[in-house]
This record gives C-alpha cells, sequence and structure tokens, in this order.
C-alpha cells in the first residue's frame, strides 16, 4: 500500500471513530432522557386535559380510559388517533379528541377538541400548527384569548349556519391580517361537533381490555 | 490576558459580527426576528450551542484529521444539538417549552460551523469559548434591534408575550407604543426580515465610514503637528 492509500486509510478510520463516538453520545443520551421525557409529556398532557375537562368533574383515570379511533374524514386525521373519555362513576361525562383542520395558512393545524357529554364543548385547544408568528398564530391560547370563546358553545348556540367567521357572514372573528387561519379553526371545530352527534354513544362505549 | 481576549471580543461584538459582517445564520436570523421575544429566545439557544461547538471543537483539534474536518463539524454540531435538545426536554422541561423550538433552527445556522473552522479549530479552548460567547452575543444583539424594529412598525408594540419566556410577571412588560395601530404586515412578513437587516447593515456601514474619517483626521493632524514648521 503505497503513501496516499494509508493516509486515506488513516483519514477515514478516524472519521468512522468520530462518527461512532458522536452517535453512541447521542444514543446514551436517548435511552437516559427516554423515560423523563414520555413522563413530561403526559403530564404535559394530563395538565392539557384537565384545562378543558375540569379536574373535578371526572373520576376516572382518563390517560387510560382511551379508544383507539381510526381515521376519520371528518376529523382530518389520517391514522388512528387515541380519544380520552372522562367519566364520572359511570356516567359519561366529556371527550377529548383530536382533530386536524388541513386547510390552514401553511398546512395543518392540530387541534384538542373537548366535547362534553350534551354535545357543548369544553373547550378547545391548538396543540401542533406552522402559522405566520405574529399573525395566525394568535389561534395559541397562550398567546391570546381567541380559542378561549369555543368554550361552552355547540351547534345549537350559535346555530349551524352562523359556525363561520365574520368576514364570511358567521359568528366568529378573524384576525386583522389572518382570516384564512380561523376560519380552517372554526370549520375543524364545527366538522368535530357534527361527528360527536351522529357518534356519541360509540365514543363512550366501554371496551373492556 | 484581556489583551488577548480583546480583539476577540471586538471582533465578536462588531468589527466581524457575525449577522452584520459574515451575514452568516440568516435563515434562522430572518425567520424568527419578528418580535424582541422570539429573536431573544433564539439568541440565546445560539450562544448555548456556540460556546459548547467551540469549547469541544477546540479540545479536539488536534485529533481532527484535516482532510475530513468538515464532516467531523457537522458531526459534532449535530450531536451536539441534539443532546441539548434531549437534555433539555427531560430535566429543563419548562425552558425547553420556551427555547426548544428555536434549538433545530439552530442546525441551520452556519455561523456554528463558520466558527469551528475559522477560529475553534485554531485556538487553544479559553479563546474558543470567548469567541463562542461574543460571537454569540454579536448574534444575538442583531436580533434583539431586528426583532424590536419588526415587532414596533409591524405590530406597534415592544417585549410581546414576554411571559413566555420570564414568567406570567412579565405579562406587563408589553410596551404598546402605538395605541389602535393598525399595524404593517409588510414588516412581519420575510420581506420585512430582508429589508430591515438591510438597514441595519446600513447603518453600520456609515458609523464605520464615520469612525475611520475621524481617525485618518487625527492622524493627519497628529502628522501636521509633528512636522517641525520650517523656520
Amino acid at each position: 500500500m503505497n503513501q496516499v492509500q494509508s493516509h486515506i486509510l488513516k483519514v477515514s478510520l478516524m472519521l468512522a471513530v468520530f462518527a461512532i463516538v458522536a452517535t453512541s453520545l447521542v444514543s446514551f443520551t436517548e435511552i437516559n432522557t427516554r423515560e423523563q421525557i414520555k413522563e413530561n409529556e403526559r403530564q404535559a398532557l394530563l395538565a392539557a386535559l384537565n384545562e378543558l375537562v375540569d379536574a373535578d368533574s371526572y373520576d376516572n383515570d382518563i390517560l387510560a380510559d382511551t379508544i383507539l379511533l381510526p381515521a376519520v374524514t371528518e376529523l382530518g386525521t389520517t391514522e388512528a388517533i387515541q380519544i380520552y373519555r372522562a367519566r364520572k362513576g359511570e356516567k359519561p361525562v366529556a371527550t377529548v379528541l383530536t382533530s386536524i383542520a388541513p386547510d390552514g395558512y401553511s398546512g395543518k393545524i392540530k387541534l384538542l377538541v373537548c366535547i362534553n357529554y350534551d354535545g357543548s364543548l369544553g373547550g378547545v385547544r391548538v396543540i401542533q400548527h406552522k402559522e405566520t408568528p405574529g399573525l395566525g398564530d394568535k389561534i395559541e391560547a397562550k398567546k391570546t384569548d381567541w380559542i378561549l370563546a369555543f368554550k361552552g358553545l355547540s351547534l345549537q348556540n350559535p346555530s349551524e349556519s352562523k359556525w363561520k367567521v365574520k368576514k364570511d357572514g358567521g359568528e366568529f372573528d378573524q384576525f386583522t391580517g389572518a382570516t384564512i387561519t380561523p376560519r380552517a379553526i372554526v370549520t375543524a371545530v364545527k366538522k368535530a361537533l357534527l361527528y360527536f352527534e351522529k357518534h356519541r354513544d360509540e365514543l363512550f362505549e366501554v371496551t373492556e381490555q | 490576558m484581556s489583551s488577548i481576549y480583546r480583539p476577540i471580543i471586538r471582533e465578536g461584538l462588531w468589527k466581524n459580527n457575525p449577522a452584520l459582517v459574515q451575514l452568516l445564520g440568516l435563515c434562522p436570523l430572518l425567520a424568527v426576528s419578528n418580535t424582541v421575544i422570539n429573536g431573544l429566545g433564539l439568541g440565546l439557544a445560539t450562544i448555548l450551542t456556540l460556546v459548547a461547538s467551540n469549547g469541544i471543537i477546540s479540545l479536539l483539534r488536534n485529533h481532527i484529521p484535516d482532510e475530513a474536518r468538515l464532516p467531523v463539524f457537522v458531526l459534532i454540531i449535530a450531536s451536539i444539538v441534539t443532546i441539548i435538545e434531549l437534555s433539555m426536554n427531560a430535566w429543563f422541561h419548562e425552558l425547553y417549552l420556551i427555547l426548544g423550538i428555536f434549538i433545530p433552527l439552530i442546525v441551520t445556522n452556519c455561523a456554528i460551523i463558520g466558527r469551528a473552522e475559522a477560529f475553534a479549530a485554531r485556538n487553544p479552548v479559553g479563546p474558543a469559548l470567548v469567541d463562542g460567547l461574543m460571537m454569540g452575543i454579536g448574534f444575538t444583539a442583531v436580533l434583539v434591534l431586528l426583532g424590536a424594529m419588526r415587532e414596533l412598525i409591524g405590530m406597534g408594540t415592544l417585549f410581546s408575550e414576554a411571559h413566555l419566556m420570564f414568567g406570567d410577571a412579565a405579562k406587563n412588560l408589553t410596551i404598546t407604543v402605538f395605541e389602535d395601530y393598525r399595524g404593517f404586515l409588510l414588516a412581519l412578513l420575510p420581506p420585512g426580515a430582508f429589508i430591515g437587516l438591510g438597514l441595519i447593515v446600513a447603518l453600520k456601514n456609515v458609523i464605520d465610514a464615520r469612525l475611520s474619517t475621524k481617525q485618518t483626521q487625527t492622524i493627519i493632524e497628529i502628522e501636521a503637528e509633528a512636522i517641525p514648521a520650517p523656520n
């Protein structure tokens, strides 16, 4: 082997060593943080659910009382998602489901929609979006109160035909400079309510696990 | 001791500012500089990564084969960013919720690999750490300034959403500069970022030009005094 070849080999080996060490460190960190991150996410999820469903109104383990809902066109979901059910004793209280508004300004907006057993909204939260910072992101509860206005509404209040932004002749405020984002959310929440109306009893069905 | 560090500090903060002179890291810079708080968030995350990557690369500089240094830098930086993100998510979850979204953006910041190549790989750990810190601060300063400009012109406020970073106590930190401001969308959208950065770069050039004419003037005056008047 001539000198050039042995040099190339040496450099390649060094590169391989760096790659192995770096990958090991990342894996090591991942393994050591996995449990903690899962626990943090669980806590965050529970906190998010409790914002929508009053913690005193139910007494079951809401994170365990779930069903896996296959993809539903009305909810915009393309894969099976978990829905959570809150009950007091045996009586159903509310369900929290994920709904995806497919037509945000920059792609999909993922929502957590809580619907009480009587068909009124416990609340809506945006859990994932790519809307323009400073404009469309006013849908986040921590930025403005806009999303909080859904609480207590139902398909009767306002009437079904008023489930639009004001610009389209409905009841819901849009933002200056951003109509598409609120429109997408209003439509998605309405669809979720319609879906709930049709499938309420299935959603609360007790499954033996 | 301060004599070694002084030029490094001046380079990072002003003379060779990563955002204004090297024009590195424009991708994250332009993307999240729409408010002061967003700018500060990305700035802090960048400082952390720059110091860590400069330090580690400087420590390993004698073991990194010269021909393969760029892939090694990329490996090191990507690993650091991932490790920081995972550790923050696990142990500093509150902080992660605030800075977390900025961390993946840092990977697109070529200022990090730029400093690794231009400085950390050729200097001992001490200066490399200071260089990382100063470049980071220089970058952050521009981010915050640009964020302030865009927020002020775009929304008429400053420090909006400060509570996301400093907790609920900071909620009244938001300053509404113009009451009833209708907003100027352009400033918040990407063109606003380009125009704003262009203005800041121009301002820096004007200041530099002023400073250098002053300097030459002083030199001329000194020279004039030094030349003995003919009798």
